[in-house]
């Protein structure tokens, strides 16, 4: 199975039946196809509305996703404005919002936005959404491109948001940001738990119940 | 009651060298492209364009980028404009990013007759810098300023010929409340009816907001 593949069907477990979800643009997009059976969630796109679908046969212009995309409305939606979109996310009306990550540390710090005197695309939603949440899930290839760690002691790139983050999910395991740091929860099938700290910067804490990756195999 | 409408040619008569203008829309859906050209045709200057993203180089306010029209933007997003980003790395256009539902706030006490808003958004970020932070019981918050334009520039589906406005799906993004915050708002639309055929209940911006009325050719 593919990493963004794993990812993606790991992250779906954590969502509940009737949970109001925003999903990132990229990797988190992939989390509504491997919902769990009898899960139904409305999934909110903050360029203004709720009940967030496939695009099915639509050619509708002005009905896209948050990545500018043709989408669809399940029946029940609503449309709005972006005032109200946000006021949705940081009034705490999303239950949860699954987020890819170019950093993110043991103090539950996420940076997503910037990579200074390289590229600067801009915060758009994930500054509210990240506040705003109750549950914000970082789901993310385990490492860069370059094999250098994204999971660390302290992100050093500009930050999204300070303290924000409940969840990592990469393929390699589940970490879960704890008062005491990073707790390594779930792990992927076949991986140790040395690899996974050969590549991982930040301090981990292994579960005493550390278990298989759910939903991966 | 006064006729609203007006062609391109007399909407274009607002644009002004140095003005502050907002542009509705989101990755240029529900921008009104022929208002947004006009700007380009008559080729003003040094805007300060208050907008939610920069779009793509050929559509919606991407084009006042390559145009090189605007002095500074205001916006959540410039990524998928790469023509932004340029010319912010070449200090040749002033960039400020703003959280897009600090910006959707920030335009709403424009238009609403609010000093500012208080958010959580941004707190322990690169964006509370230079802002004053503010303690309401216990909790730190930005203090985020109101956003005023000279126009605003804003698309709907359709209008009456008083200007009560109703958007389509997600062309409706940031027009509502951009049409409250500017002294002149211009609204491009595809279809024009005669007051009373909205029922009061469907409309989404109320036409005493909305100054003039460009309907697209056909309508």
């Amino acid at each position: 199975m593919k990493a963004k593949e794993m990812i993606a069907r790991r992250a779906a477990v954590e969502l509940k039946d009737g949970d109001v979800v925003n999903l990132g643009i990229g990797l988190p997009t992939l989390v509504a196809n491997y919902l769990p059976k009898g899960i139904d969630v409305m999934l909110e796109s903050e360029n203004g509305f709720i009940g967030l679908g496939s695009v099915g046969e639509s050619t509708d212009s002005n009905l896209v996703n948050a990545g500018g995309q043709l989408c669809g409305i399940i029946p029940g939606g609503a449309m709005f404005d972006s005032a109200m979109s946000f006021s949705l996310i940081r009034g705490g009306h999303v239950d949860v919002t699954v987020l890819g990550g170019l950093q993110t540390d043991q103090k539950g710090n996420l940076a997503n936005w910037m990579v200074p005197g390289k590229m600067v695309p801009g915060m758009g939603g994930a500054m509210d959404l990240v506040i705003g949440a109750k549950k914000v899930i970082v789901a993310m290839e385990h490492c860069a491109k370059d094999g250098s760690a994204k999971i660390l002691k302290i992100c050093n790139l500009p930050l999204t948001g300070k303290g924000v983050v409940d969840l990592i999910v990469t393929e390699l395991g589940v970490f879960r940001v704890t008062e005491k740091g990073l707790l390594l929860t779930e792990i992927a099938p076949g991986v140790t738990v040395e690899t996974v700290k050969g590549k991982t910067e930040a301090d981990l804490i292994i579960s005493n119940n550390l278990i298989s990756m759910k939903n991966v195999s | 009651m006064k006729n609203k409408q007006l062609n391109i040619q007399q909407a274009s008569e607002y644009f002004k060298d140095g003005m502050t203008v907002m542009v509705g829309g989101f990755l240029a859906v529900g921008t009104p492209e022929r208002l947004v050209h006009a700007i380009v045709d008559r080729g003003v200057k040094d805007i300060t364009l208050i907008t939610n993203d920069t779009a793509v180089p050929d559509k919606g306010v991407g084009q006042l980028i390559v145009n090189r029209q605007v002095k500074k933007v205001v916006a959540s997003h410039i990524g998928t404009n790469p023509e932004t980003g340029k010319q912010m790395i070449a200090k040749e256009l002033e960039v400020e990013l703003v959280p897009q539902g600090t910006l959707a706030e920030r335009i709403r006490c424009g238009g609403s007759g609010l000093g500012g808003v208080l958010t959580l958004t941004g707190v322990g970020t690169i964006v509370e810098e230079n802002k004053r932070k503010i303690s309401v019981d216990g909790k730190i918050y930005l203090l985020e300023k109101p956003l005023h334009a000279d126009v605003a520039l804003i698309k709907a589906r359709k209008a009456d010929t008083a200007g009560n406005l109703i958007y389509d799906k997600a062309a409706r993004n940031f027009n509502p409340i951009m049409a409250m915050a500017a002294d002149v708002v211009i609204v491009e639309v595809d279809e024009l009816v005669e007051v009373g055929e909205i029922v009061p209940d469907e409309v989404m911006t109320a036409g005493v907001l909305v100054d003039k009325i460009f309907c697209v050719e056909g309508c």
